[in-house]
């Protein structure tokens, strides 16, 4: 048996896990996907493309600098996998496919800080070249020094919408319209609950007014409808429906979209670990108590893979899980760690509260346009299957749950495991069945997480 | 020496490149310069507008995600090999095709 402590993901949560953990006198390994650490807040180009952080990081250059040097100078004390994809973890190992091609870690604590992804709602039109999520046009800028397009539209909700929009508007797109879902009703709504956000809040209403400033039309409370396509078969603008009811129409080169975050918890569901579905995050996570242990023996969980609550939460939870195994292997006077855990849970309630606001009121999410999508839009991305295919299986079959769905329709069983689809499949299933969205459940996870080549599983040495 | 920055006709267009070096490969057989550092993605998408074309049907495709989830912009290389083109780098003498089914 090992004592390997093994972190999985180098974002805020996992350099902080890190850091805690070799402060300590431990030398963890960490692995990541990235080409360099940070994760994808604090994502770094490549060392070919020099950009001044400032124009990376915008406000958050200092906490970006630090959570990298946090990162650069224990580097050394890590064993460090960056480029590694974690394809399975099954009993006390991890698998991975590195640039070294397949390995094989036995791990006895395991913290996964796995991170998130956009949320995505389907709208027709919305796989046409030149849509990508809003996560995805804040990579091409922070990581390519590339726009996604010079006349994009944005739309959704969230603050990432915000900030996304500013970042082009910065690096000098003709940002043609911020279309978000919510409306302006509940953004008041959420005001003073939101104030306990302080700085948070204040670069909210910063980058809108930026955006209001530079002409650009920010629109609450519509509906999109359409992604157009030109005749050459690219994204030609955008229809939707203004809170009023009124068709409205803007031209693009590009849309990006994204209606706030979901965790990354496929890896949690490989360890077995137990999932709770959260009502206010409106998706299944794994249950955990108060240090971020999960219900799988010596399994921890950090940053917003253990439910959306953003980047300072991130690298407080990251030291908290760090701290859990640490005391967890007796290597820490269990005093002291609690005392330094009650300190943090108590500044993650604070983060929570602000949070809370803006799931509940001020981006709340649009569950309507999920459920009200016409039978021939496609919702699986991966594999063309519509809601239509999906409202079928309920008729022809009785599905009740979404696991038998994706059996029958094969939503979610294509390349992306259903990452981009199980929220809106989660939605149509739980409408054409007329129960609420937890009753569906949650897709499984399933190895492999992401695509290997039989070529390198062929090639892994026999264990 | 300049930089011919593709633009007229990609779909992403770059905020830099002056000080990187040229990359050159090929894509669907055309040969191009690109920079240093770029992703296969950002390579073909400073160049055209698709990247893949879609398994079941005519459409083409561009990735979404970018970040290596939703693996929609699986490309092939002259080789047979199939690169994730999000997360893959570009090298000097690359044929990469964006015409077959990813």
């Amino acid at each position: 048996m090992t004592s390997r402590i093994v972190i999985i993901g180098a974002g805020p949560a996992g350099i902080r896990a890190a850091q805690t953990l070799i402060d300590a006198g431990q030398r963890p390994t960490i692995i990541d996907e990235g080409l360099q650490s940070g994760g994808q807040i604090y994502r770094r180009p490549p060392a070919a493309i020099q950009r001044d952080p400032k124009a990376l990081y915008g406000f958050e250059t200092e906490k970006a600098t630090q959570v990298h040097r946090a990162f650069d100078e224990n580097v050394h004390d890590l064993d460090y996998r960056p480029q590694s994809l974690v394809w399975n973890i099954c009993d006390k190992y991890v698998e991975l496919l590195g640039p070294q091609g397949m390995e094989t870690i036995e791990w006895g604590q395991l913290i996964l800080a796995a991170g998130a992804m956009d949320r995505i709602i389907p709208v027709p039109g919305w796989t046409l070249p030149g849509v990508f999520s809003l996560g995805g046009a804040q990579v091409s800028l922070k990581f390519q020094a590339c726009r996604i397009g010079d006349r994009p539209i944005f739309v959704g909700t969230g603050p990432l919408l915000y900030l996304v929009a500013f970042q082009y508007l910065k690096a000098g797109a003709q940002v043609q319209a911020v279309l978000d879902t919510s409306p302006l009703s509940g953004k008041i709504r959420a005001m003073p609950a939101m104030l306990s956000g302080g700085r948070a809040f204040a670069k909210g209403l910063y980058y809108l007014a930026c955006l209001r400033m530079a002409g650009i039309p920010v629109h609450f409370g519509v509906r999109p409808t359409i992604v157009e396509e030109s005749s050459d078969g690219h994204v030609s603008g955008m229809e939707w429906r203004d809170a009023r009811g009124n068709v409205r129409q803007a031209e693009c080169d590009a849309v990006a979209m994204g209606y706030g975050l979901r965790s990354e918890t496929q890896m949690a569901d490989l360890c077995e670990a137990e999932f709770l579905y959260d009502p206010g995050q409106r998706q299944w996570l794994p249950k955990q108590d108060s240090w971020g242990r999960t219900s799988a023996s010596g399994v921890y969980i950090a940053g917003d893979g253990a439910g959306i609550s953003g980047a300072d939460a991130a690298e407080l939870t990251g030291k908290r899980a760090a701290l859990a195994v640490l005391s967890d292997l007796n290597l820490l006077n269990l005093k002291e760690a609690d005392a330094e855990i009650v300190g943090i849970n108590s500044q993650l309630k604070r983060f929570k509260m602000f949070r809370d606001a803006m799931d509940e009121h001020a981006f709340a999410f649009p569950e309507r346009l999920a459920r009200s999508a016409a039978d021939d839009v496609m919702i699986c991305r991966c594999e063309g299957i519509t809601a239509g295919d999906l409202r079928a299986s309920v008729e022809d079959f009785g599905t009740q749950d979404l696991n038998r769905v994706k059996a029958i329709s094969r939503i979610g069983m294509g390349r992306c495991q259903g990452r981009i689809c199980q929220t809106a499949a989660a939605d149509i299933l739980a409408d054409a069945i007329g129960v609420h969205v937890e009753e569906v459940g949650r897709l499984r996870g399933q190895a492999p997480l992401k695509p290997v080549s039989l070529e390198a599983l062929a090639a892994r040495a026999p264990a | 020496m300049t930089h011919a920055i593709a633009k007229a006709h990609g779909q992403f267009s770059r905020l830099d490149g002056a000080e990187r070096a040229f990359v050159r490969l090929s894509i669907d057989g055309v040969q191009v310069d690109v920079l240093e550092g770029d992703t296969i993605l950002t390579a073909i998408l400073t160049h055209q507008r698709t990247l893949r074309n879609f398994e079941f049907s005519k459409d083409k495709r561009s990735g979404f995600c970018l970040m290596g989830a939703c693996q929609d912009c699986w490309v092939h290389m002259d080789d047979g090999a199939r690169l994730r083109a999000c997360t893959s780098f570009v090298e000097d003498g690359m044929a990469i095709h964006t015409g077959k089914c990813g």
